[in-house]
C-alpha cells in the first residue's frame, strides 16, 4: 500500500511540474518547475532500485542542465515577453498531435502481457561499473569523446567573435 | 517497489513524453522548446529504467546513463547556439529566426 501511495505522489509531482514547466509564461519559473520534475524522476528511480542513476540524474540534470538553462535565460533578453508571447502559436493542433502520439503509445501497451517484477535484481554500482568499463567500454570512450566535442563546440559557438 | 505494475510506469512515461511534445509543438521560445526536449528524453529514460527493473536487465541502466550524458551535451550545444543566435538577432523566438527562408 505504501508503495502505491509513494508512486501516486511522485507521479502527480512529476506530471504537474512537467505541465507547469511546459505552460508557464515566466521562463525562470519554467526552468525551476523542470527541476522539480527531474528531481521527482530521481525519486522514482530510487523506488525502481536504480540508486546510481538517481544520483546521476540529480548531479547531471538538476546540477548541470538546469544551471545551464538558467544561464541561458539570464544571458538572453526577455523584456519583450510580456507583450506578444506565443503570438503565432497554434495550440490546438499541437495538443492534438501530442494526444495522437500518446494514443499510439497507449494502444501499443494494451493487450501486451506485462512481466511481474522479479524479486532478485542486481543493480549495484559494482555491477554497473563492470558493465560500463568491461562490456561497454568502447561506447563509454565514445561518449567521453562526444562530451569533449560538445564542450569544445559550445565554447566555440558561444564565444564573442569581435573580441 | 514491486507492487506497482509495469504498465503504470510506462503510462506515466508516455504521458510525460506527450507533455514534452506539446511543449515542443506549441511554445515558440527556443529555450522552452529545449526544456521540453529534456522532458521527452527524461520520459524515455523512465521507460528504460522501468523495463530494466521488471526484466532484471541491468544494461538498461547503462543505456539510461548514456542518454543522460548525451542530453547534457545536447543542452550545452543547444544553449550555445541559442546564445549565438541571440547575439545576431536579439531574439529567442523561432518565428523571428527565418534567415534561411529567403
Amino acid at each position: 500500500m505504501a508503495a502505491q501511495i509513494a508512486f501516486g505522489l511522485i507521479a502527480a509531482c512529476m506530471l504537474s511540474a512537467g505541465l507547469l514547466a511546459v505552460t508557464s509564461k515566466n521562463l525562470v519559473h519554467s526552468v525551476l518547475w523542470l527541476a522539480v520534475s527531474l528531481v521527482a524522476t530521481a525519486a522514482l528511480y530510487v523506488t525502481l532500485s536504480a540508486p546510481f542513476l538517481a544520483a546521476m540524474q540529480i548531479m547531471l540534470y538538476t546540477g548541470g542542465v538546469i544551471t545551464l538553462m538558467l544561464f541561458g535565460v539570464m544571458l538572453t533578453d526577455h523584456r519583450h515577453d510580456v507583450g506578444v508571447l506565443n503570438a503565432s502559436t497554434r495550440r490546438l493542433p499541437g495538443i492534438l498531435a501530442a494526444g495522437a502520439v500518446f494514443g499510439v503509445l497507449a494502444s501499443a501497451m494494451l493487450g501486451v502481457g506485462m512481466p511481474a517484477a522479479p524479486a532478485q535484481f542486481d543493480s549495484s554500482t559494482a555491477k554497473l561499473g563492470a558493465l560500463l568499463f568491461a562490456d561497454h567500454l568502447v561506447a563509454f570512450e565514445a561518449l567521453s569523446v562526444l562530451l569533449l566535442a560538445a564542450m569544445l563546440g559550445a565554447i566555440v559557438l558561444a564565444r564573442r567573435h569581435d573580441a | 517497489m514491486t507492487a506497482i505494475p509495469l504498465g503504470h510506469i510506462l503510462t506515466l512515461a508516455a504521458l510525460l513524453f506527450s507533455l514534452g511534445l506539446v511543449g515542443v509543438l506549441t511554445r515558440r521560445n527556443v529555450l522552452i522548446m529545449l526544456m521540453s526536449v529534456e522532458v521527452m528524453l527524461n520520459a524515455v529514460n523512465l521507460t528504460l529504467v522501468g523495463f530494466s527493473r521488471y526484466n532484471a536487465w541491468t544494461e538498461g541502466h547503462v543505456l539510461a546513463f548514456f542518454i543522460i550524458a548525451v542530453a547534457a551535451a545536447e543542452a550545452a550545444v543547444g544553449l550555445a547556439l541559442v546564445l549565438s543566435v541571440f547575439r545576431l538577432k536579439q531574439t529567442t523566438y523561432i518565428d523571428d529566426l527565418r534567415l534561411l527562408k529567403r
